[in-house]
């Protein structure tokens, strides 16, 4: 498994991070996924978010009724919600225990670290469908001619 | 009975790829029960260890989330439609290393709050690490630094630089009897951490000006007002605003008051609601006009709630929104606040980045008060037994304080009622006029002058002075 996305929709996602910075930023990855969810899957726009936690810079929060309209209006495009980006201000690309424990199976995580501002690396990672421990999965990022 | 329950992408892995069950039951938790006996690779993902849904997993019944319904234990049809949605949640972990760990002291001291899914133990460790200041330990201070303690917000600050008097005791709970005459600083301290011995006090010995406000606010996530003047209320305002801080706001007079929450980087700020003070003296002060002595436990109360809701993130907030409190009525009202676009503070375009004068912003001391010549208590009572026929002397208080108690051979005259029973008096006659402490009199002097009365004085300190000095036995107030 692996996720796939251009360099355009990556450098969106980091700068979504920075202008979100000290705060944290969060999306959908809105795309196709190959094999009925057994195969790599690869991200055709993005969907940022509105975080709903506003009280803690640390927390983000995508609401049901934002994520049932979003599954509407991608489903109607052919299309499905693959995973979710968010940024980490000031702390590494890896998964923090919150959000392993608040982790959907299958869905691809993304996260970029934001360092005093500015983006950093980016990583993204699967929950384990045992939980509760999430693994890094292949980032390839494709550069657009 | 048959029910469809929809399974969202990511756990189709677990129904062997099926985007939807049919299922039978009665209610909501039995459909679930059902899917769990089926398929019971979903149970971690969607239960607790204590057998609850995890609060991430959302169930819409047709098109309502269950808990608007009477959540698991609602009643389902043939032909109803339960989806699973996902909340997405997450975050860094910098909150999970800094939120203090909880004592077993502390878990049962605050075992009322831990019950509730909106604080739980994460709530309230949010609490503990809290750090609140409020403006005055006096009316509202006193409700609202009572209720923050014994919630267990780990560090109230309060800046004040008063003593407890007697008058204060009638609404001010977080004083006492025992404390009268020490500064209310050290008094609420005492009291404060006997409710909650776990509460770190931090005491500012200080008038809050424009030199010390930034440097005091800084050190705090949530300021509370609970000051009685303009001057200060306008000053906590822009201080909270130029450091990004919530501003929870509340004022009571008489039988009325009103709170909101002021945070520029959500909604308004008090510069958008009221952009210029009053013109001073037209709104008195509470000393002034007094105030029934519950209204302060209820304005402040909700001071308090809105402090720990902004804390702990649940519920809607005041952000936005004015309430009004009408206690005689028993009534509240609700304003919708805007944001002014136009606010020299928090607007597009603000003029405003730094402190001002605030004393002069309010017209204190601008423009210098009327200052007639006074006559002091001791020459008063010399005139009143040598003298009395010749000299008028005017009560201009309200009749409800002509009761408490008023000077021998006075006569009541209401300061709002002067202007029209002037050709009552003899235009060539002495007048004294006397109020409580001395200003209103001033006023009266100024309409009597005003009125070609050439020969007026006002007696220094109002009738207070003369209980004080010339009646011990006379009543104050």
């Amino acid at each position: 498994m692996s996720l796939r996305l251009t360099d355009a929709l990556l450098e969106e996602i980091r700068r979504h991070g920075a202008a979100a910075y000290p705060a944290e930023c969060c999306g959908a990855m809105v795309g196709r996924s190959a094999g009925n969810g057994t195969g790599g899957k690869e991200v055709v726009r993005l969907w940022p978010a509105v975080n709903r936690r506003t009280d803690d810079p640390h927390r983000y929060l995508i609401a049901p009724d934002d994520l049932r309209r979003l599954e509407r209006e991608v489903r109607a495009e052919g299309l499905e919600i693959v995973g979710y980006y968010h940024s980490h201000p000031d702390h590494p690309a890896a998964p923090s225990a919150y959000d392993t424990a608040h982790a959907w199976p299958w869905y691809s995580y993304l996260i970029v670290r934001i360092e005093q501002g500015q983006p950093r690396e980016a990583a993204s990672y699967t929950l384990d469908p045992e939980r509760p421990l999430m693994h890094p999965e292949p980032l390839e990022v494709l550069s657009e001619v | 009975m048959s029910v469809t329950v929809t399974i969202p992408t990511p756990l189709r892995g677990f129904t062997g790829g099926a985007d939807a069950v049919e299922l039978g039951g009665g209610t909501v938790g039995e459909v679930i029960d059902g899917l769990l006996a089926a398929h019971g690779g979903l149970k971690r993902h969607l239960m607790q260890d204590d057998g609850r849904l995890r609060n991430f997993v959302n169930l819409y019944l047709n098109d309502t989330d269950i808990r608007h319904l009477a959540s698991t234990e609602t009643p389902v049809q043939a032909g109803d439609v339960l989806t699973i949605v996902p909340s997405i949640a997450g975050g860094s972990p910098a909150v999970e290393t800094e939120l203090p760990k909880l004592s077993h002291a502390e878990v049962l001291r605050y075992s009322r709050h831990l019950l509730l899914p909106e604080v739980g133990v994460e709530g309230q460790r949010k609490l503990k690490a809290a750090r609140v200041l409020t403006i005055g330990a006096g009316g509202l201070g006193s409700p609202l630094s009572l209720y923050l303690a014994a919630a267990g917000v780990g560090t109230i600050g309060i800046v004040d630089f008063d003593v407890v008097d007697l008058t204060n005791l009638q609404r001010q709970i977080v004083h006492g009897t025992s404390t009268l005459g020490k500064t209310k600083l050290e008094s609420a301290k005492a009291r404060l951490t006997d409710l909650n011995p776990n509460l770190k006090v931090e005491s500012h010995d200080a008038r809050l000006s424009a030199a010390n406000a930034l440097e005091i606010i800084r050190e705090y996530d949530i300021v509370v007002d609970g000051t009685d003047n303009f001057p200060t209320r306008y000053l906590v305002n822009d201080a909270c605003v130029l450091l990004d801080k919530p501003n929870v706001y509340g004022s009571i007079f008489r039988f009325e008051g009103q709170a909101s929450v002021f945070y520029a980087k959500e909604g308004p700020c008090y510069r958008c609601l009221y952009s210029e003070p009053p013109p001073p003296g037209l709104v008195p002060s509470c000393a002034e006009g007094g105030v029934l002595g519950v209204l302060p436990g209820i304005i402040g109360s909700i001071q308090a709630l809105e402090t720990i809701k902004l804390i702990i993130g649940a519920g809607d907030s005041l952000i936005g929104r004015l309430v009004l409190f009408d206690a005689l009525k028993l009534k509240f009202r609700e304003l919708k606040l805007r944001k002014d676009p136009d606010c020299p503070l928090c607007g597009e375009h603000p003029t405003i980045h730094e402190l001002i004068d605030y004393e002069a912003f309010c017209g204190i001391g601008a423009v210098p008060a009327y200052q007639g010549p006074e006559i002091v208590a001791e020459q008063l009572k010399d005139e009143l037994s040598q003298k009395a026929d010749d000299v008028i002397l005017i009560d201009v208080r309200e009749p409800h304080e002509w009761e408490i108690a008023h000077i021998e051979g006075a006569r009541l005259i209401p300061l709002g009622q002067l202007p029209d029973r002037i050709p009552e008096l003899d235009g060539h006659a002495e007048i004294v006029t006397y109020c409580h402490k001395g200003s209103r009199s001033m006023k009266a002097l100024e309409i009597l002058r005003g009125a070609g009365h050439s020969r007026v004085r006002s007696l220094a300190g109002g009738i207070d002075a003369w209980a004080a000095r010339i009646e011990p036995g006379m009543a104050r107030y």
